[in-house]
């Protein structure tokens, strides 16, 4: 028995919230947010089902042919429920940070329902059971960021989303050539498939490795990879919450999860070292790696600091791909939950600072621990995670990549991963000490850029809970990674299917 | 390619339930907009309550059809013997037609209450009757004559309508395009008449038996396919198109870029496909013309200053996806899965692009008509007060730019699959390319609704019905994508 009802409700529950916002009138706030929110509790809800059915062995499958041998193809294999929970634990989190955030602003009913378009194509592309399917979904999600990107209308926020769109959209046309010539030379071809392309490699040798650059290539903007990361930190005029979940979470995941699918489940491991690609991958991921991080120390603003960083922690995804063995693949799979966890909220907080105490620029934050307790406190969490210090989750990550480095004898990766981390520490240590060492407004020196008292506590609830919850639940991931479900255990479950293929 | 079309013979009698609602598709759309014409509908249940039957009727052909399969009538009149057929590719573009036709009409009484009142409006009625009565007819007839009939008063009643808005520039731009037109169908019948009296043949079927390569075939097959490229606005002969549009009236533009420009293109596919099988250079040289005006096409679409213009020009470019696919459909050497697929993929394409465009242009037109401005600049802001019209728009310019889930993607896919099969690579750039031209002006618009410090207009309220029937529209096209095994099935049954 397959339910085929549970990854289309999925889907479609997010789907119907963007429907019926849009169709709300802009004032009926109050309807608003409840169907946001019953919809992001409905969502978790059916991905905590469908990971039930997952352990249980018995993976819920929605198909309908679409035109002759191309069928549309939903699964909840363990891989797709992984990114699934991820993106709706965190939908649920953002949400309630984004109806405190955008809290009597103009365009909320536009900025809503594209928001829950985002996340059914999030979904859509968690769940898609073939690389047609996740074409599908994953230009939807292109179409439906574009407006949140320009959310504030401004000219910077305008010629942001048209940068955004030059690149993504160039993506997706390589992405769309490269599926063509992947569908003519092979015919369909499931991710449920367990023989690979193995069988074409003696005709089509060169023809594969192009297709493998063509998709890959085509994610890799996405996943923001240099030299294709320059739309992200541009991005970044977006509303915090829209930088949190989907630059931090889904857009660039999706870029990242797309290049874990082509690997894993469409080539094959064994295919894809056997190609070659997997070292070529592997040394793009280590320069975006120190790339990204040096450019980050050069920002003197928070998010550009944050959005380079993001562009090297998702390489460290692609690293751990990269890496020929089962550890690497455990700790890519893991570092996709905790760096999301992590970074969203690193942006939750930037945010906070922004709207608080209207920071914007790293030395404006001198002493805004002793103003703000609990949101530097979560920041300082999210930011040693992101350093790798033990026992945060970052930890976690970085050991099992260097393990995985060991086994496939990639040695100079080890130098990378250690250089990355003092680069991270670079960066993000000189932010911790202004928060809780250096004497700012709080101390009665100067004052802030513009102070608002937006609560009791020391901001508006919505704000400061989603933070607080997303920095306890990084710490779990990192102090109880050897607990069932945590992210690490969901890792090893995953590897290990893949490895005993 | 003969079968395809369905110019073969059947082998069941058409039922009385057939041969009724055949009757009723073809003649009830005049009797509607004569009745119109005396009694101009006010309010837009009527109009939907007048349309039911025609749709009706389309709906029994459609149940007649997947029974029974190929339907053909034969009869005489004058003298002269006239042949229908009912295939799949013609009961498509039947139901399309008269849903599309069906949506125009149900648009109209809410344009005509808000736009000043204009003494010959109650004309646009009769001639909407007949464009969509000759429609019908084109996709229907086997004949020569029957079709240069259906495409002349087709042609006729079109530039009526483009006449009806009463705007001098309207006046201009029309008369240019009658000039054209008729000039195009002087072509067209010089090459018929060539065709007829060498042959002697008028049922396309017989032709097809007698026709044989020489300079008689091919002279008739340039002055057809000339003129019907002036007809269908095919690049290079496309520069009357946007003024026509530019001051027409919503749903006569819809209608217009939907159909009408296609039904030429469709009797230049099905002649051509008689008179040239299997020739080289023909379709090549409409395919080169096809990537020129998609390139073009995005070019002018992308430096245009009024919206209208911007969405009139995008025809131009999407028509090129239509011309670059008939070296695979006529061509030479090409294996019989991509032609298969190019076949599909043409006509999900021109349906795809049928629906998208007519939504496009009632969203363009509602953003006008809220607004009063009709350049891009003027209606920068306007996200914040039309979010409906503007989602509408957008969703049509998906299917345009052929970007999942709509029918221009599931089509583009198809052609590019079958192009890739049989290695046209500059045909598979084309069309690559044409997507992110397609973006590039789509977007352009988008970026200024979406500006904040745009001066605010004033609002004219408008039905929200106008709204609705656009949107269902653009949905049908995201539909059409989604669920396109079902009409592409048709294409395939009855025929065989």
């Amino acid at each position: 028995m397959n339910a085929a009802w549970l990854p289309l409700t999925a889907i479609a529950a997010s789907l119907l919230a963007a429907v019926i916002i849009f169709s709300l009138p802009e004032e009926s706030r109050r309807l608003r947010t409840s169907i946001n929110l019953l919809a992001a509790v409905i969502k978790i809800t059916l991905v905590t089902l469908m990971i039930q059915r997952v352990v249980a062995g018995d993976e819920a499958i929605f198909s309908f042919q679409i035109v002759g041998n191309i069928d549309f193809v939903l699964r909840a294999d363990a891989l797709g429920v992984m990114f699934a929970g991820l993106s709706s634990l965190l939908w649920l989190c953002t949400t309630v940070y984004a109806i405190g955030y955008l809290e009597g602003t103009a365009n909320r009913k536009r900025f809503f329902g594209f928001f829950s378009l985002c996340v059914a194509s999030t979904l859509g592309i968690a769940l898609a059971g073939n690389l047609f399917t996740f074409l599908i979904f994953y230009e939807m999600l292109t179409l439906s960021t574009y407006p949140l990107v320009v959310h504030s209308g401004t000219d910077k926020a305008l010629n942001a989303g048209r940068i955004y769109l030059r690149y993504t959209l160039t993506a997706g046309v390589v992405l769309l050539f490269g599926v063509v010539l992947l569908y003519s030379v092979t015919g369909e071809h499931s991710f449920a498939s367990e023989r690979g392309l193995g069988d074409y490699l003696g005709d089509h040798r060169t023809l594969l490795t192009f297709i493998f650059a063509l998709l890959v290539g085509g994610f890799a903007v996405k996943a923001a990879m240099v030299p294709l990361h320059g739309w992200l930190p541009r991005a970044m005029v977006a509303p915090a919450p829209v930088s949190a979940l989907l630059h931090a979470v889904a857009v660039v995941k999706a870029g990242a999860f797309g290049i874990l699918r082509v690997i894993y489940d469409l080539y094959g491991i064994e295919l894809s070292v056997e190609l070659g690609v997997t070292t070529a991958l592997a040394v793009a991921a280590c320069i975006t790696i120190i790339y990204g991080s040096v450019r980050a120390i050069a920002q003197h603003e928070l998010k550009p600091r944050l959005a380079f960083s993001t562009i090297s922690q998702v390489s460290y995804i692609v690293l751990g791909v990269s890496l020929f063995g089962p550890f690497g693949t455990i700790g890519a799979l893991a570092h996709l939950l905790h760096q999301g966890l992590m970074k969203v909220t690193l942006f939750f907080c930037a945010g906070i600072y922004a709207e608080e105490l209207g920071i914007h620029r790293i030395d404006e934050m001198d002493g805004a621990g002793k103003r703000m307790p609990l949101t530097s406190l979560a920041f300082t969490v999210g930011a040693l995670g992101m350093i790798g210090l033990p026992p945060f989750a970052g930890f976690i990550t970085k050991w099992y990549l260097g393990i995985g480095a060991i086994q496939a004898e990639m040695y100079w990766v080890i130098a990378v991963l250690v250089a990355s981390s003092a680069l991270n520490a670079a960066y993000f240590l000189p932010i911790v000490y202004r928060l809780w060492f250096r004497v700012g407004p709080a101390h009665g020196h100067g004052s802030w850029p513009n102070e608002q008292r937006l609560g009791r506590l020391e901001t508006h609830g919505w704000l400061l809970w989603p933070a607080v919850f997303t920095a306890v639940i990084s710490l779990a991931a990192g102090l109880l990674a050897g607990l069932p479900f945590s992210p690490l255990d969901w890792a090893t479950r995953v590897a290990v299917g893949e490895y005993l293929q | 390619m003969m079968w395809r079309f369905g110019l073969a013979d059947s082998t069941f009698e058409p039922l009385l339930t057939s041969h009724w609602a055949l009757a009723i598709a073809l003649c009830l759309p005049l009797v509607l907009g004569g009745l119109a014409a005396v009694w101009p509908p006010k309010r837009m249940w009527v109009v939907a309550l007048a349309c039911a039957p025609l749709l009706t009727s389309g709906l029994l052909l459609l149940v007649d059809f997947t029974q029974i399969g190929l339907l053909r009538w034969q009869g005489e009149v004058l003298g002269v013997s006239i042949g229908l057929r009912l295939n799949g590719v013609s009961i498509l573009l039947l139901l399309l037609t008269q849903w599309l036709g069906a949506a125009s009409a149900l648009y109209t009484p809410g344009l005509l209450n808000v736009s000043p009142p204009e003494r010959l409006a109650r004309w646009l009625w009769p001639l909407m009757g007949v464009v969509v009565s000759a429609l019908s007819l084109v996709w229907l007839a086997t004949d020569l004559i029957t079709l240069y009939l259906a495409l002349e008063l087709m042609g006729l009643a079109a530039v009526g309508m483009l006449l009806l808005s009463g705007k001098t520039p309207a006046l201009f731009a029309s008369m240019r395009y009658l000039l054209l037109t008729l000039v195009g169908s002087l072509a067209y019948l010089l090459g018929v008449a060539l065709l007829l009296g060498y042959w002697g043949q008028v049922d396309l079927a017989g032709l097809a038996q007698v026709v044989e390569p020489g300079p008689v075939t091919w002279v008739a097959a340039a002055l057809i396919g000339g003129g019907l490229a002036l007809k269908a606005a095919l690049f290079p002969l496309h520069a009357w198109l946007s003024p026509v549009h530019a001051s027409a009236w919503t749903p006569v533009s819809a209608l217009h870029a939907g159909l009408v420009v296609k039904a030429s293109l469709f009797v230049l596919l099905q002649l051509w496909s008689i008179l040239l099988p299997d020739t080289f250079w023909a379709p090549r040289l409409v395919a080169w013309m096809g990537m020129l005006a998609i390139i073009w096409g995005g070019l002018i679409a992308w430096r245009a200053e009024s919206l209208k213009t911007l969405v009139a020009s995008s025809t131009v470019a999407q028509l090129g996806y239509l011309m670059v696919v008939f070296p695979l459909l006529l061509g030479p050497n090409v294996g019989p899965l991509a032609k298969a697929l190019a076949w599909e993929g043409f006509w999900l394409q021109l349906m795809g692009h049928a629906l998208a465009k007519a939504a496009m242009f009632l969203a363009a037109g509602n953003l006008i008509l809220a607004t009063g401005e009709t350049t891009l600049k003027g209606l920068a802001g306007c996200s914040r007060k039309l979010p409906l019209s503007l989602l509408v728009f957008g969703i049509a310019s998906v299917t345009l730019m052929g970007l999942p889930p709509s029918a221009g993607f599931t089509a583009k896919w198809l052609l590019l699959q079958a192009m890739v099969i049989s290695q046209q690579w500059w045909a598979v750039a084309a069309l690559l390319i044409g997507t992110l031209l397609t973006a590039a002006y789509v977007f352009r618009f988008f970026r200024y609704s979406f500006m904040e410090t745009a001066p605010r207009h004033h609002y004219q309220p408008l039905s929200p019905g106008m709204d609705i029937i656009a949107l269902c529209l653009a949905l049908a096209a995201f539909v059409l994508g989604l669920l396109a095994h079902f009409p592409l099935e048709l294409l395939h049954g009855g025929s065989l």
